[in-house]
């Protein structure tokens, strides 16, 4: 029998039970549709991914708007609105006594007659308080304030959480139990009542210089940073150690280590890297949770020194006319749960963008 | 299991007594003797009343009497008052114990239905609002929310009497106080019912022709239960805080609202004495919820 070269084109002798495909049903792909498969997907980095998973999702979306909004308004109001958060409304220099919990957008009398014979005067957008100062600028003020405690504490939190724990990780061993003790220790502290057993004696015991932004907050505030960074560290520790438990199993860090890469190397270039979306989602949810701790310090009575505000002070402030000046809570109130819910969703987003591994 | 439970005591144990230790130091780093009085007292007055109250002694030494009147259960007098701080606890706890139970019982029950409810209905409407509410709710401070509530239900519409000794309305305060580790047990227990529902011996138990309830009580919701348990000890801490800030601004006469007063009146012996109090009430809650989820989970092993 003849030998038949191999044709592709052409559908060989079919035998009677073979199960082999009758080429003749199908049709050849033209050009244009081979083409079609060449397309294939952009390469993308972890990061792009990431960006792109988090711009999909709109609640994170929402929350990194409104983050955005409130920040450009702390930042600009100050420079708009003719006020101080501590300055007590006068009109031609003259102490305006008519001025004190006027509601939003109210004038005083003496703010009127004034206007009426041809002065210009800034609106209190949301009116005034007990002491006659714009409430506006004092919930502005106040929001910095809350931001700015929510941001400095966690970065303090992640500084020294992640020194503590990737020693604690890399070392392993004797060192790493002994450590891992001591965070144990700190772990099963109630933390609140540290916390304000911390405040009650250090507001008391450090004095600080007055005029600097630190001393115009308060000993309190001080107290505040310093029992972050003496107990809410644990946390992110046990954290950074148990991924650096499981990554510094790698080949890789074996290879940089045969290469006699130092520890302190490894720990920067290969080991942080590797575990910084488990870094960036748990501080980004650790700042509302700094802002409430601030917040629940303030309304106890722990939190800034007057006249500085606070959002929570100033909430704490608001109870008393409750009945008569109910708007007096509700903004600061409102700012509060905005800038928590915003963070909360932006913690999130980030959360489900970036770490694959996390199951909600 | 028993050498479980006796290191864990002894852990429970060393914890307070490190709490108690911290408080009291630090408590006696506070610039200022208790007899500073705006009047000035005699050198022979100062130097007998610190002789009745062990002051002259050395620091270590007053520890360890403090720690031995601990145990007797007496806790001294408060700076500002002089009453007995037991007593301010005898008549106070019961309130916040009542309000707070309460308020955990609030929490776990409808946050496990909520949960569970959110976890079956997957992706439909119930489970969106749910997620949703549970959102906000973890957004909002408890103060706000005890603020408002009073705001609104007590004062603009005036459904509630504010509280008083005649009127213990315990609603809103539980609700205040509740609203937080709701949310919070809400989402735990969707994932844990998501988790559960996912497993083997479900879609075995589907395979058998058991009827749906049975394999959602039987089946799912025992195990989903689990997670719970374990994060109830961290949620009855947060209510002890929490409680601080409902309670005043409700004005109930609980331990919570006493502390805060202390707090702003610096009456330092009724702080250290409510701090180790509460720190030993939720040590031993801890500690409760670790053996019992031990006990419920024969999976884990004892360390």
């Amino acid at each position: 029998m003849e030998k038949q070269a191999y044709d592709p084109n052409q559908t060989p002798k079919k035998q009677i039970l073979s199960l082999q495909i009758d080429l003749t049903k199908f049709e050849k792909a033209t050009d244009e549709e081979k083409r079609q498969q060449d397309v294939m997907s952009e390469s993308t980095t972890f990061l792009k991914d990431g960006m792109r998973k988090l711009r999909k999702n709109k609640l994170a979306m929402f929350g990194i708007i409104v983050i955005i909004l409130i920040l450009l308004t702390i930042v600009v109001a100050p420079a708009v609105v003719p006020y101080g958060y501590e300055e007590i409304l006068s009109v031609e220099g003259k102490r305006d006594k008519g001025a004190k919990n006027l509601g939003p957008l109210q004038y005083s009398d003496a703010e009127k007659a004034y206007i009426e014979k041809g002065g210009s005067r800034f609106p209190h957008l949301f009116g005034t308080d007990e002491q006659s100062r714009d409430y506006f600028i004092r919930v502005i003020y106040g929001t910095r304030v809350s931001l700015f405690v929510g941001f400095f504490a966690s970065i303090i939190v992640l500084i020294i959480g992640m020194l503590y724990g990737s020693i604690s990780g890399y070392a392993g061993g004797k060192v790493d139990m002994i450590m891992m003790r001591i965070v144990d220790v700190i772990y099963s502290l109630p933390d609140m009542l540290m916390v304000i057993l911390l405040s009650v004696v250090l507001g008391s015991v450090i004095s600080l210089p007055k005029g600097s932004f630190i001393g115009n907050m308060g000993s309190n505030m001080l107290s505040l940073f310093i029992v972050f960074g003496v107990l809410y560290w644990v946390g992110m520790a046990r954290l950074i150690r148990g991924q650096i438990l499981s990554i510094k199993e790698n080949d890789y860090i074996l290879a940089a280590r045969s290469i006699g890469a130092k520890p302190s190397r490894i720990i920067r270039r290969h080991i942080l890297p590797n575990c910084l979306s488990v870094i960036i989602i748990s501080t980004a949810l650790q700042i509302p949770s700094a802002i409430f701790t601030e917040s629940y310090l303030s309304f106890v009575g722990l939190g800034v020194q007057a006249p500085m505000p606070s959002l929570g002070s100033l909430a704490n402030a608001a109870r008393g006319g409750l009945a008569s000046y109910p708007y007096k809570l509700v903004f600061p109130a409102i700012m509060i749960c905005l800038i928590v819910l915003s963070l909360n969703l932006i913690g999130d987003g980030l959360r489900d963008a970036f770490d694959p591994k996390l199951k909600r | 299991m028993a050498r479980y439970i006796v290191k864990r005591i002894i852990l429970a144990i060393l914890t307070v007594f490190i709490i108690a230790a911290l408080t009291f130091f630090l408590m006696h780093a506070v610039p200022g003797g208790p007899f500073n009085r705006e009047k000035a007292l005699s050198e022979a007055t100062i130097k007998s009343l610190n002789e009745r109250y062990n002051l002259d002694k050395p620091l270590p030494t007053q520890f360890l009497l403090y720690v031995k009147e601990l145990m007797r259960g007496d806790f001294g007098v408060s700076l500002k008052n002089g009453r007995e701080i037991s007593e301010i606890f005898r008549e106070s706890f019961p309130i916040s114990c009542k309000l707070g139970l309460m308020a955990i019982a609030v929490a776990l029950l409808i946050g496990t239905f909520l949960g569970s409810l959110a976890a079956l209905m997957r992706n439909r409407l119930p489970d969106r609002i749910i997620i949703f509410l549970t959102t906000l709710f973890t957004s909002i401070p408890s103060f706000i929310l005890a603020t408002f509530l009073l705001l609104i239900f007590c004062i603009l519409l005036g459904w509630v009497d504010v509280w008083s000794a005649d009127s213990q309305n315990y609603i809103l305060p539980v609700i205040a106080l509740a609203a937080y580790p709701m949310a919070y047990t809400t989402r735990l227990a969707k994932t844990s019912m998501l988790d559960a529902l996912s497993q083997d011996y479900i879609r075995t138990a589907k395979a058998k022709g058991v009827k749906k309830g049975a394999i959602i009580f039987k089946h799912a919701l025992r195990n989903s239960l689990i997670p719970i348990i374990t994060y109830a000890g961290p949620q009855i801490a947060y209510i002890i805080t929490g409680s601080m800030v409902v309670e005043t601004v409700f004005t109930i006469g609980g331990i919570g609202s006493k502390f805060v007063s202390a707090i702003n009146n610096r009456d330092y012996t009724l702080i250290m004495a409510t701090t180790i109090f509460l720190a030993v009430l939720m040590v031993t809650a801890t500690l409760i919820c670790d053996i019992v989820y031990k006990v419920v989970d024969p999976r884990i092993k004892y360390e």
